[in-house]
């Protein structure tokens, strides 16, 4: 489509980089990581430095030490450059090796208490501690989806009207909405907690799904507000003064012309929403608790839910409810992936759109 | 100056129609419902809290005790005791919330600093997106499994350096400990709480470093500047203010942190500066700690130091925003 109307490109050519890292340099650098890891094992092995961080320790002082020898008849400028790369390089992987290491935890331990029925079996005629082959987290996953349920249909729409006042509307209060829902995403997780039982769970005089839902909600609202204000940003003016052009007014501009074309933008806005908060925990205790059984009534009383089943489970602490509560904490983050692949692609699919339109009204203003 | 006369300039006024009217306070009044909430949420605090705070006074967020009616407890000197009436007090609480936040940002800093560097201006392009999408996903894992993580694989290297510092540096009154049982200490709740709060510090830090102006790198690399020079002189200073407001929003997380240090602190109610002993506090996991089995009296009190908590946080974070906003170019 674009083809045609482009001029005459020319032949793309691939430019030469002469500063560009050669594939043998590359392959060198990832031999010598290699070798240094080798003989850091080795210093593991035999000196008192021991276990995982004396090895890191070790090939962190090989690496630096190398680092010194190669540099040393460079200038005082090089030295210093190659040691930086070598601590930030370091300091990167120590950021990143938490969040791999609780990755493979949680899979290694996870699995070995997931079979078939994990999914549909709930925990009434089972104790945290019998056989892994026995009861599940059925009631769990559904306790939490349906939170999460009430949280969104709550959320969603206020999220959205707080987006399109603060890109639409932008009254004179822009710059106070926007503080306080940056000043909202701190709030602390149980202080929501509280907040929603003095209120919901003392009016309504017992723990409830419903309760749990609006709690996360309290939590979810900055992070779809934000998200929308953002999606909403990536609307080009060109589409709104078309809207005007045509005599549409404001409401209809906004209703009928800038939001459908965000409208994958919205929905990962609400599931980034839902990413965040369903692994909540601490205002679901002091909100719906938790149950062994299903429950589909989220006004009836306490609802089981995965964070408050892992919980449970985890202080229980014998071996077979903590097997439980690590399968928990897999599906758990397996929801948690997956809402956030989701609200990626779709994420990557508002923002084409968006150029795309704003492609389009460039090209027909020429 | 050419003598044409040019037409005063014509006031420019927007006229809404009734229906834009409505519908601009149907979205005003939606948005401000955040406002609302806040507003809410500390009305309903500070009423159902003033029960306690008219009781105790400034006396709640100083004293270290925390009785409740007919609560029996073994007193240091063996001898037991029976509280007659309830004491509600959590200075503790409070000094060891700071305390565990300050250990979790002596290592998250250093670390989102070099990560985002790292990030921006080390990583192969291959890996760059990979790592970005990576410190989003990271930011999601739920607080809960940092904890189960921490108690059941973290722990074992925790308490290793724990022992190696009160090994080498026992005689700093910092790393004295009163029982040689490191598990559980504010120290290592605190590395478990940077594991946690090092991908919304590094995404912001990273964020501001992206945002340096490419032509002055540029410029460092022109006049013969290192790659570490060009980041010393140009990227460092630019993203000063935004590494400052992640690391404010990283400290709001990780003084409102809960189930992760419930699961990874002893709570006790006693002032302590000793960081490696396994006894520390937390305002918040001692809510939930205390929540299950409370009298009406008592919750009134866990909601008073809830409130405390949410005044913490709330200041921290409105200094953070208030730096976000004022470094972020107006769109």
């Amino acid at each position: 489509m674009t083809t045609t109307t482009t001029p005459l490109t020319p032949e793309t050519v691939n430019p030469q980089r002469p500063w560009a890292m050669r594939r043998s340099t590359r392959a060198t650098n990832y031999g010598r990581l290699l070798v240094f890891a080798i003989a850091a094992g080795i210093v593991t092995l035999m000196t008192p430095l021991a276990n995982v961080d004396g090895f890191a320790l070790a090939f962190l002082l090989i690496n630096l030490a190398w680092t010194l020898g190669v540099t040393s008849r460079m200038g005082a400028k090089e030295r210093r450059d190659a040691i930086v790369r070598v601590s930030i390089t370091s300091l990167a992987v120590l950021a990143f090796v938490p969040w791999l290491s609780i990755f493979v935890t949680t899979i290694l331990k996870g699995s070995t208490a997931l079979y078939p029925g994990y999914f549909v079996n709930d925990m009434r005629v089972t104790s945290a501690d019998d056989e892994l082959t026995f009861g599940g987290a059925g009631h769990a996953i559904v306790g939490s989806l349906m939170m999460v349920a009430i949280a969104t249909v709550i959320t969603l729409p206020l999220g959205i009207l707080s987006g399109i006042y603060l890109t639409e509307v932008r009254g004179r209060l822009t710059f106070l909405v926007r503080f306080i829902v940056q000043s909202m995403a701190g709030v602390p997780s149980v202080v929501a907690g509280l907040f929603i039982f003095t209120t919901v769970v003392q009016s309504m005089g017992r723990y409830s799904g419903l309760a749990g839902g609006v709690a996360l909600a309290v939590l979810m609202l900055p992070t779809v507000s934000r998200t929308a204000e953002e999606v909403l940003k990536l609307v080009p003016d060109d589409l709104r003064n078309a809207g005007y052009a045509l005599g549409a007014r404001q409401w209809r501009t906004a209703l009928m012309v800038v939001l459908p074309t965000v409208r994958a933008g919205l929905v990962t806005a609400a599931i980034l929403g839902i990413a965040r908060v369903i692994g909540e925990t601490a205002p679901l205790l002091l909100t719906s608790l938790n149950t062994n059984g299903y429950v589909w009534n989220p006004i009836q009383g306490t609802v089981g839910s995965l964070p408050t089943y892992i919980f449970a489970l985890f202080m229980y602490g014998t071996d077979y409810s903590t097997s439980r509560a690590w399968s928990g904490s897999l599906v758990l983050l397996a929801l948690v992936l997956f809402f956030f692949i989701l609200a990626r692609r779709l994420g990557a699919k508002n923002e084409r759109r968006a150029k795309a339109s704003s492609r389009g009204s460039a090209k027909s203003k020429s | 100056m050419t003598s044409t006369a040019t037409p005063t300039p014509r006031e420019m006024t927007v006229i809404y129609s009734r229906a834009d009217k409505i519908f601009r306070g149907i979205v005003t009044a939606g948005a401000l419902t955040s406002l609302v909430l806040l507003g809410l949420i500390a009305s309903f605090l500070i009423l159902r809290s003033s029960e306690t705070f008219r009781e105790f006074g400034f006396r709640f967020i100083t004293g270290s005790e925390w009785f409740s009616d007919g609560f029996q407890d073994v007193l240091a000197d063996g001898s037991e005791a029976t509280a007659s009436k309830s004491v509600f007090s959590i200075g503790p609480m409070i000094v060891g919330s700071l305390v565990v936040a300050a250990i979790a940002m002596l290592f998250a800093v250093p670390l989102s600093i070099g990560g985002a560097l790292y990030i921006e201006f080390y990583a192969p392009r291959a890996i760059h997106r990979i790592l970005v999408s990576m410190l989003d996903l990271a930011a999601a894992i739920p607080s809960l499994i940092f904890g189960l993580w921490g108690i059941q694989v973290f722990t074992s290297l925790g308490v290793r350096w724990a022992t190696l510092l009160n090994d080498r540096l026992g005689f700093i009154p910092l790393f004295s400990v009163e029982f040689e049982n490191f598990g559980r200490s504010p120290f290592t709740a605190g590395c478990v709480l940077a594991a946690l709060v090092v991908p919304i510090t590094t995404s912001v830090a990273r964020e501001v470093y992206s945002r340096t102006p490419r032509d002055l790198i540029d410029t460092c690399y022109a006049l013969g500047g290192s790659k570490w020079g060009a980041i010393r002189a140009v990227v460092l200073p630019y993203g000063r203010s935004g590494v400052i407001a992640g690391a404010m929003l990283g400290l709001g997380r990780a003084l409102g942190e809960t189930v992760a240090i419930y699961l990874m602190l002893n709570l006790v109610f006693k002032y302590s500066y000793q960081v490696l002993d396994s006894a520390g506090g937390n305002v918040a996991s001692m809510i939930v700690l205390k929540f299950g089995e409370a009298t009406d009296r008592e919750i009134s009190a866990l909601i008073a130091s809830g409130l405390v908590l949410f005044v913490i946080t709330l200041i921290v974070n409105m200094i953070a925003s208030n730096i976000v906003q004022r470094t972020t170019p107006r769109a």
